[in-house]
């Protein structure tokens, strides 16, 4: 990181004796330099580490509970009972449920449930939105119906179609990853499409059909690079969005069961007793709100660096 | 706008194949778990899922088109006349909401533009984003903690319907409204203030300033009024999240709305019911849109359909 911090200065240096007109910086560098990304990308390497080392952070096994232990204040001592059946002294930091589970403990492991949905969901959309993408933009008898299909699939809220997803799948991670990325799949397959359309009107394309490159290969080698950077900060908004809506399903009810420990099921679970309880609430609230603001200032942080033309448009 | 038939057609299309080629059969369920395989046959019988696809699709487009979205398996009473219980709930905390959303969020996005870079901007945008971030529900239980519980100001939850006085029905629906008018405010801020920015760079603002007119009927008049058809639009556009915070906030504030009703539906696994309500969510956002589109004649002259 050090080494880092003086090549920066450095540049910095030069770029001030230089003309800065002539001084050519690589989209990283800007990436880099932005302090949305540095922050976001921070606070979600800090939540990625959490989520690994969950069982080397104090915590217990998130589905552990004792009756002795139930509803107990933050920082209030208790006991456990283990999987072998010992009972272990244990300090509830976030307090207890209403089975007498930890909460640190679950709010610590939800975050790998958060983590996944989150950029699997963003994975599968884009997936999806650049096949149908490619093939709107480059098969014009198919434009037509599929972009009215899309436009189908946009006029119903998307909160709703994941829920009746969800519940005719019975809810599993990978169906609630799916019922996530289902209704992005319309914007991003909009983005390529628009994006393939632009680009296939630039000379470079130009030459390289008049070269006699056949189609497929221009589609992945000249058209699907420079749909690299819209598409990055697409997925982390879908991203974003995603761990918004897996905790909102979970809180609801309809998400993953309630025994694993993601954010919104600790909320859900919390809620009947808000009144006397609150910090079952909060507790998960704030570790998702903190995750969802960081991804999407990271997601900012990316448009404005490395998008340009979006960022001016929002 | 004539497209606007299409889009609400395959809409229906897609709501009806979404529930019937998942998996979990409709008349098993319907039948409980005692049934044995003959009554489960004869109910699938009678709700007509024997026949064809695209026969059931056939019957079903022709009941929607003439207003009748089904009988509700677990509320057992026809799903229109549910929806028009629960529709006074709903209608009344989005109105609200957007009442609420689009009178705060237009000023500060002027504001914020007309001030481009200062401090009120950068802290409207630093506003947007965590507007954006913080979860519905995780606002609406800070709200209720603060306001309810910590100062005892407003009810925790629960709606009284218009009918039992007005104060304290508005009374109920403050707290749910002010929650689902964040991520709403946010949105419209930040488009609001894109495009009045745009606005202020044009030549007759400029025209405008050296003519000597007050700044505030230059912002209104000249920029504001020019800035209106992006604003429109992310309202109509808005409508979408806004039903889906409806859903989550009718639920933590225990308000009897098509929110609630979508979440019992879903829990219940009552399907005409949840093809009748998101059909008609669905349909409230096109026709919103459409509105939307044709509001543009009136904000700009030089459109014509």
């Amino acid at each position: 990181m050090a080494t880092d911090k003086t090549a920066d200065n450095a540049d910095d240096a030069l770029s001030t004796e230089s003309a800065d007109v002539m001084r050519y910086e690589s989209a990283w560098q800007r990436v880099r330099r932005s302090w949305s990304v540095r922050i976001g990308g921070c606070v979600l390497l800090v939540l990625l580490f959490i989520a690994v080392a969950a069982p080397w952070l104090g915590t217990v096994d998130p589905t552990l509970f004792d009756a002795g232990s139930r509803d107990l204040k933050p920082g209030q001592p208790g006991e456990i009972i283990t999987l072998d059946g010992d009972t272990i002294k244990h300090t509830f930091i976030m307090g207890s449920d209403s089975f007498g589970r930890d909460i640190y403990s679950r709010v610590i492991y939800g975050t790998r449930v958060s983590l996944v949905v989150g950029a699997f969901s963003a994975v599968v959309a884009l997936a999806f939105g650049i096949v149908l993408g490619l093939v709107s933009g480059y098969i014009r008898w198919l434009d037509g119906p599929l972009m009215r299909v899309m436009d189908g699939v946009m006029a119903i809220p998307a909160i709703l179609i994941a829920i009746a997803l969800v519940a005719m799948f019975r809810a599993s991670l990978l169906s609630v990853i799916i019922a996530i990325a289902i209704p992005e799949i319309p914007r991003v397959t909009r983005l390529v499409r628009s994006l393939v359309l632009t680009i296939r009107e630039e000379p470079y394309v130009e030459a390289a059909v008049s070269l006699g490159t056949p189609t497929w290969k221009i589609m992945f080698s000249h058209i699907l690079p420079n749909t690299v950077a819209p598409l990055l900060v697409q997925g982390t908004y879908i991203c974003a969005f995603g761990i918004l809506v897996e905790a909102i399903l979970s809180f609801l009810g309809v998400g993953l069961p309630p025994d694993i420990p993601t954010w919104g099921n600790i909320m859900s679970e919390g809620r009947s007793q808000f009144v006397t309880f609150p910090h079952n609430v909060f507790f998960p609230g704030l570790f998702l709100a903190a995750t969802v603001l960081a991804v999407n200032i990271l997601g900012d942080g990316l448009r404005d660096t490395l998008d340009p033309k979006m960022a001016r448009r929002a | 706008m004539l497209a606007t038939i299409p889009v609400l057609a395959i809409v229906a299309v897609l709501v009806f194949l979404m529930l019937r080629l998942t998996p979990g059969d409709p008349a098993a369920i319907l039948a409980g778990d005692a049934a044995n395989t003959e009554q489960i046959a004869k109910i699938r019988e009678g709700l007509g899922l024997d026949r064809p696809l695209i026969v059931q699709f056939g019957i079903w487009a022709r009941d929607i088109v003439s207003g009748d979205l089904g009988e509700s398996f677990y509320f057992k009473m026809k799903v229109t006349a549910l929806i028009g219980q629960r529709l006074e709930a709903t209608l009344s905390l989005a109105t609200l909401t957007i009442l609420f959303a689009v009178s705060t969020a237009v000023p500060l996005g002027v504001l914020a533009a007309w001030r481009f870079g200062g401090w009120f901007d950068r802290m409207l945008m630093g506003f947007s984003v965590m507007g954006f971030s913080i979860p519905v529900f995780v606002l609406a239980y800070i709200l209720i903690w603060v306001v309810s519980l910590k100062l005892g100001w407003l009810p925790v939850q629960g709606y009284k319907p218009i009918s039992e006085g007005f104060w304290p029905f508005l009374r109920h629906l403050i707290l749910p409204s002010i929650t689902l008018a964040v991520i709403y405010v946010a949105l419209i801020a930040r488009v609001t203030r894109a495009s009045v920015l745009e606005a202020l760079g044009e030549d007759y603002i400029r025209t405008a300033r050296a003519k000597g007119l007050p700044e505030s009927r230059v912002l209104i008049r000249h920029a504001l009024a020019n800035a209106a058809i992006p604003i429109v639009t992310v309202i109509g556009i808005g409508i979408g999240l806004l039903i889906g915070g409806v859903v989550v906030t009718e639920s933590v504030y225990a308000i009897p709305g098509l929110g609630r009703l979508t979440v019992d539906a879903v829990l219940a696994r009552d399907f005409p019911t949840i093809q009748g309500v998101i059909l008609f969510f669905s349909v409230v956002y096109v026709v919103v849109n459409l509105l939307v589109d044709l509001s543009y004649v009136f904000f700009d002259p030089r459109i014509r359909y």
